[in-house]
């Protein structure tokens, strides 16, 4: 900037504010600008955690098949089932599959296909008779026990029940790489 | 007795040296010493005042803009179908969306308020003489930008008054000469409102306009720094002569009250009158009486005087020549004399037109409550986005789910009220399965949760605001009646 363009005046008179008042204000304006952000940042923050705020709705039952389809089950037999979900704004019909498998007496067990190692999906190895993670070859039998494998616990069985001849199930997730079933929220 | 007085400057703080090492240490690597010098010690001839402040709170309003505005982007699809659905899940469903929304939404009527006071103030002071003809242009510009940025991000919620009042709005830009229709459909990116409409005014209002207006701003704060500050209005605005203030610290603690004040009460209207949103767009509506926002209302007024062939001088040919008057006023206006007691023609022509718009703008506001139609139907809208805020989120997609496209109708009771729904044309109105039309609103939901007596009452006999939508009293036997009820209750 042009030295003529300050008057003597001017420069000298710049350093009217003493030095420690200077410093003083300055403490604070910061002190002030921190308190005040932190507060404003308050809502913005709850505003982008909402969805780790709230309880995701439950999902409800859906239909696998007719319970007849499954009296002489010998193998695991994979369904797609239809699961109404709400995505945010969105109320979705999302397919997901599970295996039926046979349980004592008769009855079925059904296994979500998710492996309890890192969440990869299981296929039913037809010729070995065993599930087999394709990720990192966790080996399940075919009650979904675990054989082998980086996995630390069995296939996880879903909830379900027959209610008027239907096979019904609660499609669920589970926290991967613990040795319990937890179920995820 | 100069080096005395160098050494007495540098601050010494008993308990602070290793504060201070820690400062030279980041000093020496970032140079933050300069810039803060550079930031804050900009000499202010006479010294700091209140009416200094609007340049910086503006800059902090469009802070707050931006922050605001980059968060509701989190939960906002740009687009006709998902537009008004996600804006209703910020307010209704989104922990402090309806907080946030509003601070954005009051924001831009602050800015607007702050940017007239700017400019006020500029005006009055004489402080685009001297040197300051880019620095006024810029400040217009983005006067301009500022405007368009309201414009864009009116429409995006896509309710009622968004989409009726962009409608008007686009359809202006078809009154300028030569490329006015082409420049119509360029903004809707069509003949007609839609979902293009909606990105392109998305891709506007965050990424286009608020890119150039951070350019501007720099630009504009660049030029203001070279020119230095003007001071008060008996200043000169080449050669300042009074004593000088540094901007640091009367001047920031000045701006830093105002920007707080400003948030205070940003924060209360938001919390306690949190901005509404009203029932989607809707282009059937043939009864909607679309308003702008209050700072667009003077301009809204102005275009009821121009009819036929001469709204292109309303419409085109005056705000042209306004406009150009502002942006020229530091090559038409070149006396130093910045006193305005003394520029008794600038500032009476720009005092008329101030006035000219706040007169217009009241007379917008009395004219509607004049006309008892208009009155009505603005009451009757208000009251509709009263309705539309009581209702519960609902979902995008709630009507095509597993259970609704198929509506089995099990009980009898309801199958026979079925017949009597579509034998006295309740679906001609309400749709088929009370999905609602544009004629008639939707009976899933709200209306089919109402008691049995309730809804009994409301078929046989409609109230006053039923009957003015067309709704005729139900005139069936009991029995029917029962059954109607039964169907409409079964209804999901």
């Amino acid at each position: 900037m042009n030295e003529a363009e300050y008057s003597p005046e001017t420069t000298q008179r710049e350093d009217v504010e003493s030095v420690t008042r200077r410093s003083f204000l300055g403490a604070l304006l910061g002190f002030g600008t921190v308190v005040v952000g932190a507060a404003l940042s308050v809502p913005l923050i709850r505003f982008a955690l909402h969805p780790l705020l709230t309880k995701t709705t439950e999902i409800g039952w859906s239909d696998v098949g007719k319970i007849d389809e499954f009296a002489a089950l010998a193998a695991p037999a994979k369904r797609l089932i239809k699961v109404e979900q709400l995505d945010a704004w969105r109320k979705i019909i999302s397919e997901k599959a599970i295996y039926v498998v046979p349980a004592k007496n008769g009855a079925v067990r059904v296994l979500s296909p998710i492996c309890p190692h890192l969440g990869c999906s299981i296929p039913w190895n037809e010729t070995k008779q065993e599930f087999i993670c394709p990720c990192h070859v966790a080996v399940f039998a075919k009650d979904g026990a675990l054989i082998s494998g980086p996995a630390r616990r069995s296939m996880d069985e879903l909830n379900s029940k027959v209610e008027d001849g239907m096979l019904k199930v609660r499609y669920q997730y589970f926290r991967q790489l613990i040795p319990q079933k937890e179920a995820l929220s | 007795m100069a080096e005395a007085n160098q050494s007495e400057k540098k601050p010494v703080h008993p308990y602070g040296s290793r504060w201070q090492r820690l400062y030279h240490w980041f000093n020496r690597r970032t140079g933050i010493g300069m810039l803060l010098h550079e930031a804050l010690d900009e000499p202010i001839p006479g010294g700091a005042r209140w009416a200094y402040v609007f340049g910086s709170v503006l800059l902090f309003l469009f802070i707050s803009q931006t922050i605001t505005g980059i968060f509701l982007a989190l939960y906002y699809v740009p687009s006709a179908a998902s537009a008004h659905t996600t804006i209703a899940y910020i307010v209704k469903e989104v922990t402090g969306g309806s907080f946030l929304r509003s601070l954005h939404a009051y924001g831009s009527s602050a800015v607007v308020i702050v940017l007239l006071l700017h400019l006020t103030q500029t005006y009055l002071y004489g402080a685009y003489k001297g040197r300051r003809e880019l620095l006024w242009i810029s400040g217009c510009v983005l006067l301009g930008l500022m405007l368009a940025m309201a414009f864009t991000g009116y429409l995006l919620p896509w309710d009622q008054k968004a989409y009726f009042a962009t409608t008007v709005g686009t359809n202006m830009a078809s009154d300028v000469p030569l490329i006015g229709g082409w420049l119509k459909r360029f903004m809707r990116g069509g003949n007609e409102m839609g979902t293009l409409t909606v990105s392109r005014f998305f891709v506007a209002h965050v990424f286009f306009i608020p890119a150039v207006i951070i350019g501007l701003i720099a630009t504009h704060v660049y030029l203001f720094r070279k020119a230095g500050a003007a001071g008060p209005p008996s200043e000169d605005p080449i050669h300042p002569r009074l004593p000088a203030q540094r901007f640091y610290p009367r001047q920031v603690v000045m701006d830093t009250i105002v920007a707080l004040v400003m948030i205070l009460i940003l924060g209360t209207l938001s919390h306690f009158a949190p901005t509404e949103l009203g029932p989607k767009a809707n282009p059937a509506d043939t009864q909607y009486v679309p308003r702008p926002e209050w700072y667009y209302l003077p301009i809204f007024q102005w275009l009821k005087y121009w009819r036929g062939p001469y709204a292109i001088i309303g419409i085109v040919v005056i705000p042209a020549i306004t406009a150009a008057l502002l942006v020229l006023v530091p090559f038409i206006d070149r006396r130093l004399e910045r006193r305005p007691w003394r520029r008794p023609i600038a500032v009476g022509i720009f005092l008329l037109i101030l006035a000219g718009f706040v007169g217009m703008g009241l007379m917008s506001v009395r004219d509607d409550r004049r006309d008892p139609s208009i009155a009505k139907q603005v009451a009757k809208q208000r009251e509709e986005t009263e309705e539309f805020m009581r209702q519960p989120f609902e979902p995008e997609g709630a009507a095509t789910s597993i259970s609704a496209p198929m509506v089995i109708v099990v009980d009898p009771l309801a199958a026979a009220g079925k017949k009597v729904y579509e034998g006295e044309s309740c679906d001609a109105c309400h749709g088929e399965n009370g999905v609602g039309t544009a004629a008639a609103p939707k009976l899933v939901g709200a209306t089919a949760q109402k008691p049995t007596e309730e809804l009994a009452n409301l078929l046989r006999h409609p109230t006053a605001k039923m009957i003015e939508g067309e709704m005729k009293p139900v005139d069936v036997s009991d029995e029917d009646l029962k059954a109607l009820i039964a169907y409409i209750k079964s209804l999901k």
